[in-house]
């Protein structure tokens, strides 16, 4: 029963890695671009989420439906100025100014909201878990927050098989100079990778909020663990981003379970084994066109 | 509506330090069938994806259809009616054989060639629309390859190295499709290396010689010691006979 308490948790924390990853894997595939600023674009929607969409009279529950698109927008506009100049130049230029990026954010929200933990107020909902067995508590955030993962992940997948601009998307991440050639306009279709990218981060640093405290910091830590989950599932397939997610949260909570400082260790050794023992990730693509 | 469809004046293309292509002058009319011939490292593919908007001319102009095109990218090109089939065929590796032609058609032109109309010219397509791209065999890829740039319905086709890699049978079969392609109203500018295949389909022949123009005409009006001779650099109709004299 202790065991099977053990899974619950991990999966429950592998859907918010899931959903926190996505996008770095949309952008990794699509742009080919690392972005070292995901995770504190993700903390700063959970600041605007707390600080400024109460100004709008929105409960801070409801925040993610203002921010979400707002985030989409922002991540477009910032794909078409920033980061397509970086590309222009060279791969190398994206992680320097990402890399800055993250370096802005933090000490600007250092400055601005100081290094005091916030968490999105969502009442007495923290509080509530469904209790199935004597030792299992099932957290409703938690369970929500996995619920909203996998249904982003299955929205992105249907968007990206289904549609004429989510074909386009995988095309350019394919080949781009052949996506050209097909009559699409690259940039653009970056920037739509990145808008995307950006909302879901964005929702998941809202998630965040509601399951745990952030500080302007928290970033980081996050950002690795995104890494880890994209890693372990494998570039390029969203269903595998969900199944590395879970994965380092099951690790995280078995390494947890014999001594609290062994949680985020056993996570980084799933990550190391999968690496040595499969580079291509658990359901990765090796196969290139001849 | 000028006879000229495609007018490339004088271009220069540099890779570097490296002209690839000097002062490249031809046209191709509506219609018409170029080969655009010559040894490897000629010139043909960068003056092929030069058309298409992929790099970029130090010198001279693209016109096509009287209109200077050097500012536009590869995708506008694509909207105006140039499309070009790359070499090595370059399909969506992660996509389906339908959902290769799906891209193609996303932006497309009206015009004649629809996925449907992909899928009677090649009959054995639509069995197989729903398998990834690499279960392809290669003459069968170059065909996805080929119906991808169709179904955006150009105004002029590029078609760069039909040929390589490809069995002698299957290059016989694709270029079959040519004409039924021209029947279409579709101007046609090849690159070959398989000088035979260039010279028996084309109307006209242009030979590149280490980027520069060194034959030009219809395939009727030139003996096969010009087109060598224009293909190699060297005389080399002399050693041919000494030769086999010896052998």
């Amino acid at each position: 029963m202790i065991w099977l308490n053990v899974v619950i948790q991990g999966v429950l924390i592998g859907g918010f890695y899931a959903l926190f990853a996505c996008g770095l894997s949309l952008m990794f595939g699509v742009l080919k671009v690392i972005n070292l600023a995901h995770g504190d674009i993700a903390v700063v929607a959970g600041y605007v989420a707390v600080f400024l969409t109460p100004h709008l009279h929105i409960p801070e529950v409801w925040s993610f439906l203002v921010v979400v698109p707002i985030f989409g927008l922002v991540g477009y506009v910032v794909q078409r100025t920033l980061i397509q100049k970086s590309i222009d130049r060279d791969p190398f230029t994206t992680l320097l100014v990402t890399f800055g990026l993250s370096v802005v954010i933090e000490n600007l929200l250092l400055e601005i909201y100081s290094a005091n933990g916030q968490s999105v107020n969502i009442g007495d909902l923290i509080a509530k878990s469904w209790h199935p067995a004597s030792i299992i508590y099932v957290s409703y955030v938690s369970l929500g927050v996995l619920a909203v993962a996998v249904a982003v992940l299955g929205l992105l997948q249907l968007f990206l098989s289904r549609t004429g601009t989510g074909r386009l998307i995988r095309a350019v991440a394919d080949d781009r100079e052949a996506a050209q050639l097909s009559g699409a306009n690259y940039r653009h279709i970056f920037g739509i990778a990145a808008a995307i990218a950006f909302a879901t981060v964005a929702l998941a640093g809202i998630a965040y909020g509601m399951m745990t405290q952030f500080a302007p910091t928290s970033g980081g830590v996050n950002l690795l663990f995104a890494f880890e989950a994209v890693v372990i599932g494998g570039i390029g397939s969203l269903w595998g981003t969900l199944i590395g997610g879970i994965a380092l949260g099951v690790a995280q909570q078995f390494g947890a379970h014999f001594n609290p400082e062994y949680q985020i260790l056993a996570g980084n050794v799933l990550f190391l084994v999968v690496l040595a023992i499969r580079p291509q990730g658990l359901f990765g693509r090796r196969t290139a066109l001849a | 509506m000028s006879d000229t469809l495609l007018d490339v004046r004088g271009i220069s293309v540099f890779h570097g330090q490296l002209c690839a292509v000097d002062d490249v002058s031809f046209s191709l009319r509506r219609g018409e069938i170029l080969a655009m011939i010559g040894a490897n490292g000629a010139g043909k593919s960068t003056l092929l994806r030069t058309i298409a908007g992929l790099h970029h001319p130090s010198s001279g102009a693209v016109l096509f259809d009287g209109e200077d095109i050097a500012k536009l990218s590869p995708n506008r090109r694509v909207r105006l009616g140039i499309s070009l089939v790359p070499e090595g065929r370059r399909l969506f590796s992660s996509m389906t054989l339908e959902e290769n032609l799906q891209v193609g058609a996303y932006r497309a032109n009206k015009g004649p060639f629809t996925i449907q109309r992909i899928y009677e010219l090649f009959d054995w397509m639509p069995g197989r629309r729903r398998q990834s791209v690499w279960q392809l065999s290669g003459g069968e890829q170059q065909a996805v390859a080929i119906g991808r740039a169709l179904v955006a319905n150009p105004k002029v086709l590029l078609l760069d190295e039909l040929s390589l890699g490809l069995a002698p049978i299957v290059i016989e079969r694709i270029y079959a499709l040519v004409p039924e392609i021209v029947a279409q109203g579709v101007s046609i500018l090849i690159v070959e290396q398989d000088v035979a295949q260039g010279v028996a389909v084309a109307d006209r022949v242009h030979c590149l010689l280490e980027g520069r123009t060194s034959l030009a005409g219809a395939p009727g009006d030139l003996t096969s010691d010009q087109i060598d001779h224009a293909y190699f650099g060297a005389d080399v109709s002399h050693a041919g006979p000494d030769e086999s004299a010896t052998q």
